[in-house]
């Protein structure tokens, strides 16, 4: 796109801020959409989980909810309590939402599709990742309030254990695929056993996507690990004192976490943007088509246990990131990185 | 230009938050602007072109230590009158060691005007062909893998040095052991039995 400003006349840099400006405002917008829209999925399928309707009054089949609980929010009041620290009150949910888009910067759609193909792409993830805590912690603080304040303690812990897991999933990933570049780690996938695409189907790696998977709605603060937004212990945890806009921004922000995290699963385990058969009709269809399948796939999995799996203890969540997750993807570094000295990069000198 | 720009903004926002670190008179806005200095930090090296670095310096910096800074300085009861009190005892100290720092900087600029040390062999010349990681990589686990494992080492037994000091066994406290309650079945809990009226059950 830089190339195609140039030609109209600008200079280099200033085609290439225009195009990145664009670049961003075209991921940007359709994730907010989609969160819009995920929402309303959400809701359908513990409903229909629930043998409930759930939301059908506003639009047809009720797809616009998420719209008119949008103009609803936008339209309230924005109530500051008294004794919270303003300015942090107010840049808290400011953070948690920027963080949110952030990320999706280095996410690949299609080969050589992405805003910031860079070098360290999956590091890049896992630090703006480790900065989600922040707009939660800052709210809990700048509340002045206990509930929002054990909620932060709560969810700094919590991330923190299972970053510690996933930093080390991740690294099984980027030893299999020799780089850090997540459109290298795609294409790094293709072709298992001459007709699967997909780290997933690769016996040494299929554990870590189902621990990346759970390791994800822990991160994400997602049931069965929302222990941040216990209602039966801390009322809403650290968005109690929101209302308004402020509080759509966590909601907002939430939710494209959590898309993030179902993409992030489709492209380090089960190939991104390539078919899952490596079979040659099947490239005809865009990449995009593929991965937006596979996003809904872990979406949709992501509701599926909301709707049925009960709330972890606080202590069983510490237990289980730092106990179990922690020993067993450790475990996995060793083994990964054995095999491929001893197969791929030449074996004992 | 677009470069001169990121630079002059990320140099502005490290110097200007890092003087409001220790200006700032609320010890958890001190925390917040220290976090500003490190994630500017990053990108000052971002625009060197050490991309590794710059995302190492956000995760283990910014997304953990400072965190962890951040936890500890909002749990703590702070008295900011008392904190202010020590101020003038400890002015002649801090401006030793500004002194300090100011003739090192001095010295530093001086000599490297004064033309770059000829090193008689290039420890490891870079073969600009590889990524940042790989270079570091391959430096760090063959020509310092003995410096790189000792730096391990000192890590670990200061970790359990820590966990020694700090962990005290309780008594009375209830346990759980899930392994247990999974292989529990209804018939080890329950019993059946056939209790005539008025009598009570003998467990």
């Amino acid at each position: 796109m830089t190339a195609f400003f140039q030609n109209l006349g600008m200079s280099f840099e200033g085609a290439w801020f225009l195009s990145t400006i664009i670049g961003i405002l075209v991921i940007a917008l359709p994730v907010m959409l989609a969160v819009a829209m995920l929402i309303y999925a959400d809701r359908k399928i513990w409903a229909a989980m629930a043998l409930r309707r759930g939301p059908n009054v506003v639009g047809p089949f009720g797809l616009l909810q998420s719209f008119a609980d949008g103009a609803k929010v936008f339209l309230q009041e924005t109530i500051i309590p008294s004794a919270a620290n303003k300015t942090l009150f107010i840049i808290a949910p400011i953070i948690t939402f920027t963080i949110a888009l952030m990320a999706w910067a280095v996410i690949p759609f299609q080969v050589g599709v992405v805003l910031a193909n860079i070098n360290v792409g999956l590091l890049y993830i896992l630090a703006i990742s480790s900065l989600g805590v922040y707009g939660i912690v800052l709210a809990g603080w700048a509340s002045n309030s206990k509930y929002p304040f054990y909620s932060a303690i709560r969810a700094s812990a919590q991330m923190i254990s299972y970053e510690v897991s996933i930093g080390f999933i991740l690294i099984c990933v980027v030893l299999w695929a020799g780089s850090f570049n997540l459109t290298a780690i795609v294409e790094s996938q293709k072709g298992y056993y001459g007709f699967l695409n997909g780290n997933g189907f690769n016996p040494l790696l299929f554990p870590m996507a189902i621990m990346f998977l759970i390791s994800a709605m822990a991160e994400t603060a997602r049931a069965p690990f929302d222990l941040t937004e216990a209602e039966s212990e801390l009322v809403a945890g650290y968005q109690t004192e929101y209302s308004s806009m402020a509080f759509a921004l966590y909601w907002l922000g939430e939710y494209a976490n959590v898309i993030l995290m179902c993409a992030l699963n489709a492209i380090l385990f089960w190939g991104g943007y390539l078919p899952p058969l490596d079979w040659a009709p099947l490239y005809y269809v865009p990449g995009i088509l593929w991965l937006f399948a596979k996003i809904l796939f872990f979406f949709f999995v992501f509701s599926w246990v909301k709707a049925t799996v009960p709330r972890y203890r606080y202590d069983q969540l510490m237990r289980l990131g730092w106990k179990i997750f922690l020993p067993t993807s450790l475990f996995f570094v060793f083994l990964v990185s054995g095999f491929l000295m001893l197969t791929r990069y030449g074996g004992a000198q | 230009m677009i470069h001169v720009l990121a630079f002059y903004l990320f140099a502005i926002l490290v110097v200007s938050s890092g003087a409001l670190t220790i200006l700032s008179r609320n010890p958890v806005h001190s925390v917040l602007w220290l976090i500003l200095a490190f994630f500017n930090a990053a990108g000052l090296m971002v625009l060197l072109g050490a991309e590794f670095i710059a995302m190492l310096l956000v995760i283990v910096y910014v997304g953990a230590v400072a965190v962890l800074f951040l936890f500890v300085v909002m749990m703590l009861d702070i008295d900011f009158a008392e904190l202010r009190a020590g101020f003038v005892d400890y002015l002649p100290f801090g401006l030793l060691i500004a002194l300090v720092l100011l003739a090192e900087i001095v010295l530093g600029i001086g000599l490297w005007s004064a033309g770059p040390i000829e090193l008689a062999q290039r420890a490891a010349p870079v073969n600009p062909e590889l990524s940042n990681i790989q270079a570091i990589g391959g430096l760090l686990y063959t020509r310092y893998i003995f410096l790189f494992e000792a730096a391990g080492i000192v890590l670990l037994v200061a970790m359990i040095g820590a966990i020694v000091l700090t962990h005290r066994a309780r008594g009375g406290v209830k346990g759980q052991n899930i392994a247990k309650q999974n292989r529990r079945r209804p018939q080890d809990a329950v019993r059946n039995i056939n209790q005539p009226t008025g009598q009570g059950v003998e467990l």
